[in-house]
């Protein structure tokens, strides 16, 4: 198959180009536009017909000799945002991959080695190639409205490799190249804004939105004309540009554990970039994108990515969006830490009344001021104005009765986790608001069904499981319970979403997804350290798959009473597979924690309390073991029908537990190990859905 | 306690290159507020002595206020500009004289002590807004004969014109038309309008992005020849072409107008100072006659004969509304103190922009001629009207 069949539906960014009579007698520049023709909701990229035409307008634009300069820009609001990622699921072989990169590096390059100098105009988002192409030219300007510059390809799981990594070092220092190659994308993606670029050095000059291009251009005639003189700040090609490698290979190992090839290949070229000619640079980004296009890696971290980018915003199984009933009042019931936070997002993102109920004034008192807190905190910040801190604090408000939640279209419930407190608190709800009245629990592991079953219209009752920090985390795990319809489903999936989260349906099962694959794990892991494995050991086990944080870390962060209680829940439904950590409970018992102390070196009495196994595992064994209980448990809960497809999990695990791109999730990893198919008879997803084909 | 007048001066004025209006014009997929938006910080960067907070108002004009015209232009064009949030704006309109209106409201408002500093300008994209969009005259115009049914065509008033004034043929016209034309590609060779002209990035779907840097509409070259053989849409065998009219444009104009002891204070340059202005209507079947009568009661209020105007700008809108006013005042058609650049028959004439237009050329005129002290801008106004403002040069 040709690339360019391989890129049949290609959404073809065109090269429009225009001469432009440029102020001060500077002479004519032609005018690139970068446009796909479609708005700025569909950003533009480079497939191989695109770069073709690109390509052939350089060719008519080098044949010219009335030419001062030659210009990039982009559409409304869009630069270019990089590669189209659409075909690369489809490469099958080494040489299609090199050809695609070899294209890109054989179009952009021209750019950077006209006779005439070239400017790029970054008038809007750019990201990957979008940035390449602008760092190909010899000058640029950025506008200062900008949201978005980003080299998100090692998120992704490959290399900035149409010039990125030879380029930026070059242009702006190891130090800084490396923050937005390495860095940035493994902290969330984070993207630059217009003015940080131009800080960094990215941009030669900034000009404002409203009349970005005209300045440009016209800053570009007076450096034609030579009244400008474009000074940029030399670039340390000493001891500082191996130090600032030798640091961030540090971040990266540390963070990685050599989990994901792409920051580490990143790393060598930008190494490499200080004493490489331009042809050799080159070609080594092309080998770099050939060898990662044809990785697991990056097939996983697509895949993740469209999980992210489209499979989060139409949630599987979710009713029509037309049943939703408006929320226009909340109840929060409890006024602790969950549910002040709950408060504040609910305020914050419905703008609607959120009241909290307690019983005790004093925790009611605490709960509001939590609240009017945190809003301080953001006016502090900039991140509101006065008049929107003055709004949220006037809509949330405490009371000590339930009758505050009469005319409440939402409750919420974020009591102490136990079935008994949990049906009462919905029992006296029920009795004041209306009967459309949406009841939601935020319970983490116990049966929504059965909270509801006593009410008289159980099926208005709704699992609504956010995860901790809420503000933070972008999951929610939205339960139908068995009684629930599909108005109440279908509002709750709005509130969620007008929460700014992204919504994932579930069945109503022990500790729905996130926490039940994380417990599976910790639990398999805790059982190894109760058979002696050194707590040590165990925790570097894990370090090969590169998640967030090792086990123990994460038993601290979720807090050893909380496990042991989802735990019991799991334990309870499923006994041979969540076994009962008598030492987890006295790890409770002590009130520890955690087994670390605060500084994170182990404490001698967690240690203590773990210790008397007799059969340790080495960190190879104890790996398998926790893959081998994933693989199970994961085939258990799409058999049960926890969740629509593998799909589901793999989003629940990207969002709610911060389990990376590179592992697809998990269920691309497990099957790309061999785990799947060894330990439950078959992959989860066909192959070339999420790896190699 | 007796208020005291205080004087007001152009300080500077510039405007976009003006484009034809229709689906192939330089702005046809240009909005008209970013027109506005790019004049005010333009007059901002080439005025920087000038702190955005001390502008006390942005008086915009626009004939059809809908759309990108809408939305009370002088404000929201204001907040796109990128100016404090306290500094308010308006629209305005007075069709044709919308930007001269603007001008002179906010000069009334600067001599009460309103106001210190002030932009106003005017905009018109034709293409977006063709003439008479939205409009919904009242039926009583008609029945009870109030006006003639041609008062709302332009071109039929001006053929109107024609019928009063015969002496004012169709080769007088069309002669007047040529030498416009000859007028405005003298003054481009010499670099006059591109001294007050911002570059204005357009952007077309098809073409991308490019720059209006030049006006569109002059027709350098055009004879006698060539406009004897056009069409006269207006009437069979009648007197007004597409020549010898201003054509259907879209553009933009500001200027900035101030108390003349702020800007002083401020360091700005006064570049001509405003002596008085005046408005009057006359019957909406001949509008193009607005000018005689307005200029008449201004020079008569100050005491002043045609003798001392030493320039003049009038608006084109048709070659035989200034011929009107030339005869009426004993102006020798090729005077060379009227439209010294030639005017809106070949630049064009973005309906409410235009006046603003006609002040930043005749302070033009005023460096160039250090000896006059009087100046004109005057133009005709739909519905029957004309405007004409009073300019003294300082020195």
């Amino acid at each position: 198959m040709s690339v360019a069949d391989i890129f049949s539906d290609e959404v073809v960014t065109h090269t429009r180009v225009r001469d432009v009579e440029l102020p001060y007698g500077a002479g004519t520049m032609a005018l690139i536009t970068l446009d796909n023709g479609f708005d700025h909701t569909k950003p533009s990229t480079f497939g191989p017909g695109g770069l073709t035409e690109l390509n052939a307008a350089l060719d008519a634009i080098a044949a010219r000799d009335d030419l001062a300069a030659v210009g990039v820009t982009g559409k409304p609001f869009i630069f270019a945002v990089g590669a189209d990622l659409n075909g690369v699921p489809l490469i099958t072989g080494r040489e299609q991959a090199l050809e695609i990169a070899r294209l890109g590096h054989d179009v952009f390059r021209r750019l950077g080695e006209l006779t005439v100098p070239s400017f790029a105009f970054v008038n809007g988002a750019a990201m990957g190639g979008g940035v390449e192409v602008a760092l190909h030219c010899a000058y640029r300007t950025i506008s200062s409205g900008v949201p978005a510059v980003a080299l998100p390809e090692c998120f992704l799981g490959l290399v900035p490799g149409w010039g990125g990594t030879y380029l930026l070092p070059r242009l702006i220092g190891a130090e800084k190249a490396l923050q937005v190659i390495i860095d940035n994308p493994l902290n969330q993606n984070k993207m630059l804004r217009g003015p940080q670029a131009h800080d960094l050095g990215i941009a030669d000059a900034m000009f404002e939105p409203a009349d970005f291009l005209e300045e440009s251009l016209r800053w570009a005639a007076r450096v034609l004309t030579g009244e400008v003189t474009v000074e940029r700040a030399p670039v340390d090609t000493g001891a500082a540009w191996d130090e600032a490698i030798a640091q961030a290979r540090w971040r990266v190992e540390g963070k990685l554990h050599g989990a994901a090839p792409a920051p580490l290949r990143a790393l060598d070229l930008v190494a490499a970039a200080k004493d490489r000619t331009r042809d050799e640079g080159f070609a080594a980004e092309n080998e770099a994108l050939a060898d990662l296009i044809m990785s697991d890696e990056l097939r996983s971290g697509l895949y993740a990515f469209d999980l992210v980018q489209k499979r989060a915003r139409r949630p599987a199984g979710a009713p029509d969006k037309a049943l939703a009933r408006p929320v226009t009042k909340v109840g929060v019931v409890g006024a602790g830490l969950m549910a002040s936070q709950l408060g504040l997002l609910f305020a914050r993102r419905l703008g609607v009344p959120v009241v909290l109920t307690d019983l005790d004034q004093e925790r009611l008192d605490k709960g509001v001021a939590y609240v009017h807190a945190e809003v301080d905190k953001l006016l502090g910040k900039g991140r509101v104005s006065p008049d929107e801190a003055a709004r949220l604090k006037g809509l949330v408000t405490g009371s000590l009765t339930k009758d505050a939640f009469a005319d409440a279209d939402f409750v919420i419930e974020a009591v102490f986790e136990e079935m008994g407190v949990k049906q009462q608190v919905f029992a006296e709800v029920e009795a004041v608001v209306s009967p459309e009245c949406l009841l939601a629990t935020n319970t983490s592991s116990l049966s929504v069904s059965e909270m509801a079953a006593k009410l008289r219209h159980p099926e208005r009752v709704v699992g609504f499981h956010f995860f901790n920090p809420v503000a933070v985390l972008p999951l929610l795990e939205i339960v139908r319970g068995e009684h629930t319809d599909d108005a109440t489903l279908a509002t709750a999936f709005a509130t969620g979403k007008a929460l700014k989260k992204s919504c994932v349906l579930v069945k109503d099962a022990p500790a729905f997804v996130v926490n039940r694959v994380l417990l599976r794990m910790l639990a398999e892991i805790v059982q190894t350290v109760e058979e002696g494995t050194p707590i040590d050991v165990a925790e570097r086990a894990a370090a090969p798959l590169g998640l967030p944080m090792p086990p123990f870390v994460l038993m601290g962060l979720v807090g050893p009473a909380i496990a042991l209680h989802v735990n019991e829940t799991l334990h309870e439904a499923f006994p041979d597979r969540f076994p009962l950590s008598g030492k987890l409970a006295k790890l409770v018992a002590a009130g520890k924690p955690g087994v670390y102390r605060p500084d994170f070196t182990l404490d001698p009495e967690a240690v203590e309390i773990f210790a008397g196994g007799t059969s340790p595992s080495t960190e190879e064994q104890v790996l398998t073991r926790a893959l081998d209980a994933l693989a199970q448990e994961i085939r258990i809960m799409l058999d049960e029908g926890v969740v629509a497809a593998p799909q589901d999990i793999d989003l629940c695990m990207i969002l709610g537990a911060g389990w990376p791109f590179h592992l697809g999730g998990v269920t691309p990893y497990l099957d790309r190990t061999g785990v799947a198919e060894r330990v439950t008879g078959s992959r989860f997803l066909d192959r070339g859905v999420a790896s190699l084909p | 306690m007796p208020r005291i007048a205080r004087d007001v001066v152009f300080v500077d004025g510039v405007r976009t290159p003006f484009g034809k209006a229709g689906p192939k014009g330089l702005y046809a997929e240009t909005r008209a507020d970013d027109l506005v938006v790019r004049v005010i910080r333009e007059l901002r960067r080439r005025n920087p002595a000038l702190p955005a907070e001390r502008i006390d108002e942005v008086a915009i004009a626009a004939t059809t206020q809908i759309g990108d015209q809408g939305l009370t232009i002088g404000r929201s064009a204001a907040v796109l500009a990128g100016l404090p949030k306290s500094v308010p704006g308006y629209a305005i309109d007075r069709m044709c004289a919308g930007a001269m209106t603007a001008v002179t409201t906010v000069a009334g408002g600067i001599a009460f002590g309103a106001y210190d500093v002030a932009i106003a300008g005017g905009v018109e994209h034709m293409g977006r807004h063709p003439m008479g969009e939205g409009v919904d005259p009242n039926p009583r115009f008609l029945a009870e004969k109030l006006v003639d049914g041609s008062a709302l065509i332009m071109g039929m008033t001006a053929e109107n014109l024609h019928d009063r004034y015969p002496q004012i043929t169709k080769e007088r016209a069309d002669a007047y038309a040529v030498r416009s034309q000859q007028k405005v590609a003298e003054a481009y060779e010499a670099g006059r309008f591109q001294q007050d002209l911002v570059p204005m990035a357009i952007r077309s779907a098809e073409k991308g992005y490019g720059l209006a840097t030049r006006d569109e509409p002059p027709r350098p070259g055009t004879t006698m020849e060539n406009l004897a053989a056009l069409k006269t849409p207006f009437r069979p065998h009648g007197h007004v072409t597409a020549g010898n009219a201003a054509g259907l444009n879209d553009g933009a104009t500001g200027c900035i107008v101030a108390a003349e002891e702020v800007a002083a204070e401020l360091g700005l340059t006064a570049r001509m100072r405003l002596v008085d202005y005046s408005f009057a209507g006359v019957e909406p079947e001949v509008m193009g006659v607005g000018p005689v009568p307005a200029t008449e009661k201004l020079l008569a209020r100050n005491s002043l004969t045609m003798d001392d105007i030493g320039l003049i700008e009038i608006n084109e809108a048709f070659a035989v509304q200034v011929l009107a006013f030339l005869d009426h005042f004993k102006i020798a058609e090729d005077d060379p103190r009227v439209n010294p650049w030639g005017g809106a028959i070949a630049i064009g004439h973005p309906l409410a922009s235009s006046g603003v237009r006609l002040m930043t050329q005749l302070a033009r005129h005023f460096e160039e001629h250090p000896d006059v002290r009087y100046g004109l801008t005057t133009m005709c106004v739909g519905m029957g009207m004309g405007g004409t403002v009073l300019w003294e040069a300082v020195r």
